[in-house]
């Protein structure tokens, strides 16, 4: 279902035009209340005049996660705190988390993109949403639960963790839309399976999961397991939250932008340069909507691709290909680049082999050393040594020849590796470089 | 003519072990063989206990990966040569066996060997022909 037809579906030229006005309208703004912005345009010799078409948007300068922690907390703010009704902030995995506020504007806009999200990916009035994702300072909770309440939905405000109870919850309340992140979402399986509950017996169509990045196998296994159609969502708190791009249940093929709301980038990370549609880069973004938190050419550090090919659902906002890794995740073994979603594929292709793996890299004598650990399932086990230890192998090998990187294969015992209630830790790093 | 194994994975570290024979006794499970083979990385710890669907359910419910095989009890006379008599005629007859391994109790004055075979059925009629005892699972728990 489409949430809000005449914005989703409008004629690219219309949206266009409205992402110029709107984009004036931001910069305008930017440059006279936000001092880092003015300070940023200042020393590109730049001023809000100069941008006279969606094209002139690569003069900007960008604007990266470094820049939002030097302003930490308040610094980006573009409307005095009385106007804000909302914080957020990441996790802050490295130093400080980054701040990001919200005007009773921007809330009523977020509703409104979760809403279409939510309709995007299968669900309506009438249906009952199980929201899994964390209630708190991460955008995931609040986010699709103001949406799935915009949308007339119901909204288990369940949030993430007490597994069990979920799944009781689920047998009870009848809940017929999942969202969470992928990785908790395999997680509530085997819990499910553990307790005997089979996810036939519920009552879900589909499930709309992101905030990590994973790979169209894990889909297929999420579909398999759960007995739902699985989309994928994309946001990240520095730009809105969730509901900035989000796949349709109809193609499955990429996720539709909230053009209308935000203009989307594919940049070189090395050069800066903007690459054309169809081509692999970092993700950039700049919202031309929002008050309290306005972004000029935020870096994701996301790595996707842009197509404008009309999609089969009716919308015509660009589509972003799913998240394949970060720029910042993304490992240099040996001279080559490595991201965990290409080691997720490999393993996901073999037989009886699940998606619950980590990477090691250490550095011994000036080499890099990967070590790719992959916990043993009953699919997989052997009471025969030589069984596991050709499996070991055959996941190096595969690892060898479609990413040309040499790996060591350890098999370790299930749930040892960190993962679930929130996002799974899926490279450790132990060089000191 | 078959008797269950349960096998279990095992990382190789310290304390592992214990934490199977602390919950198989918590389980008030019988261990009355075991093997364990290991690599540097892992072990499989192989276990013929009194009751299989107690200590599958206790360990998987620890976490472990819990597998099961059948493997297949054999009689051999305790005096030299007793278990290559029994080698031999799987030789003979081109029978591979997995691995191997003693059982505790004795079969009256015989011992007892536990053969892990690719083709067991194969085995069983083999040796069975060659007039060598096989004991059946329901006897060998209660030993």
């Amino acid at each position: 279902m489409i949430y809000n037809m005449e914005y989703e579906t409008m004629p690219r030229d219309a949206l266009e035009a409205i992402q110029f006005r709107r984009l004036q309208a931001t910069l305008e703004r930017v440059y006279a209340t936000v001092p880092f912005y003015r300070n940023k345009f200042h020393e590109a010799g730049i001023t809000p005049q100069d941008i006279r078409a969606l094209e002139d948007l690569h003069r900007l300068p960008f604007t990266t996660k470094q820049d939002l922690r030097d302003n930490y907390p308040y610094g980006m703010f573009a409307v005095p705190m009385d106007n804000v009704v909302r914080i957020h902030a990441s996790s802050g995995t490295t130093g400080k988390p980054t701040v990001v506020g919200y005007t009773a504007r921007d809330i009523e806009t977020w509703a409104e993109l979760m809403a279409r999200a939510l309709a995007a990916g299968g669900a309506s009035r009438g249906d009952i949403i199980h929201n899994a994702y964390g209630y708190g300072l991460f955008t995931g909770g609040l986010g699709v639960h103001y949406g799935a309440e915009k949308l007339g939905a119901s909204v288990i405000p369940i949030s993430g963790g007490n597994t069990k109870r979920q799944i009781m919850i689920m047998k009870d309340f009848r809940p017929s839309i999942l969202t969470c992140t992928p990785s908790y979402a395999l997680h509530l399986g085997e819990v499910a399976a553990e307790m005997n509950v089979d996810f036939q017996d519920l009552h879900f169509k589909s499930g709309v999961f992101g905030a990590e990045p994973w790979s169209e196998e894990m889909r297929q296994e999420i579909e398999r397991k759960l007995h739902l159609s699985a989309v994928d969502i994309y946001g990240l708190s520095e730009v809105l939250g969730p509901g900035v791009a989000v796949e349709c249940i109809d193609a499955k093929k990429g996720l539709h932008i909230a053009e209308d709301h935000f203009i989307a980038e594919i940049i070189d990370p090395e050069t800066g340069e903007t690459l054309p549609y169809g081509k692999r880069g970092e993700l950039v973004f700049t919202s031309v909507t929002k008050e309290a938190f306005p972004i000029i050419r935020y870096r994701t550090r996301d790595i996707s691709m842009l197509n404008r090919e009309p999609c089969i659902c009716g919308r015509t906002h660009v589509r972003m290909s799913r998240v394949t890794g970060r720029t910042d995740d993304m490992l240099i073994i040996r001279g080559v680049n490595v991201f965990p979603s290409q080691i997720e594929s490999v393993l996901m292709e073999m037989e009886g082999v699940e998606p619950h793996y980590q990477l090691v890299v250490d550095r011994r004598d000036n080499l890099d050393l990967l070590t790719v650990r992959v916990e043993v399932g009953e699919h997989i086990f052997s009471d025969e040594v030589r069984m596991l230890q050709t499996l070991e192998k055959k996941i190096s090998k595969n690892i060898k020849e479609y990413l040309g990187v040499s790996a060591k294969v350890k098999l370790v015992e299930p749930k040892t590796i960190e993962r679930s209630e929130g996002k799974a830790t899926r490279v450790i790093d132990n060089r000191v470089l | 003519m078959r008797v269950e194994q349960i096998s279990v994975f095992l990382e190789n570290k310290a304390g592992r072990l214990s934490e199977v024979t602390r919950i198989l006794s918590e389980a008030g499970v019988n261990i009355r063989a075991l093997s364990l083979a290991d690599t540097s990385d892992f072990g499989i710890l192989r276990l013929i206990v009194n009751d299989n669907d107690k200590a599958k359910e206790a360990l998987k419910e620890n976490g472990f990966t819990v597998g099961r095989t059948d493997v297949v009890a054999v009689e051999v006379g305790d005096h030299p040569g007793g278990l290559h008599r029994i080698l031999e005629v799987l030789y003979q007859a081109n029978v591979n066996v997995e691995y191997m391994y003693a059982f505790v109790q004795q079969s009256g004055d015989h011992a007892v060997i536990i053969f892990r075979f690719d083709n067991l059925e194969e085995a069983v009629k083999i040796l069975t022909e060659s007039g060598i005892k096989v004991i059946d699972g329901s006897v060998l728990y209660g030993m």
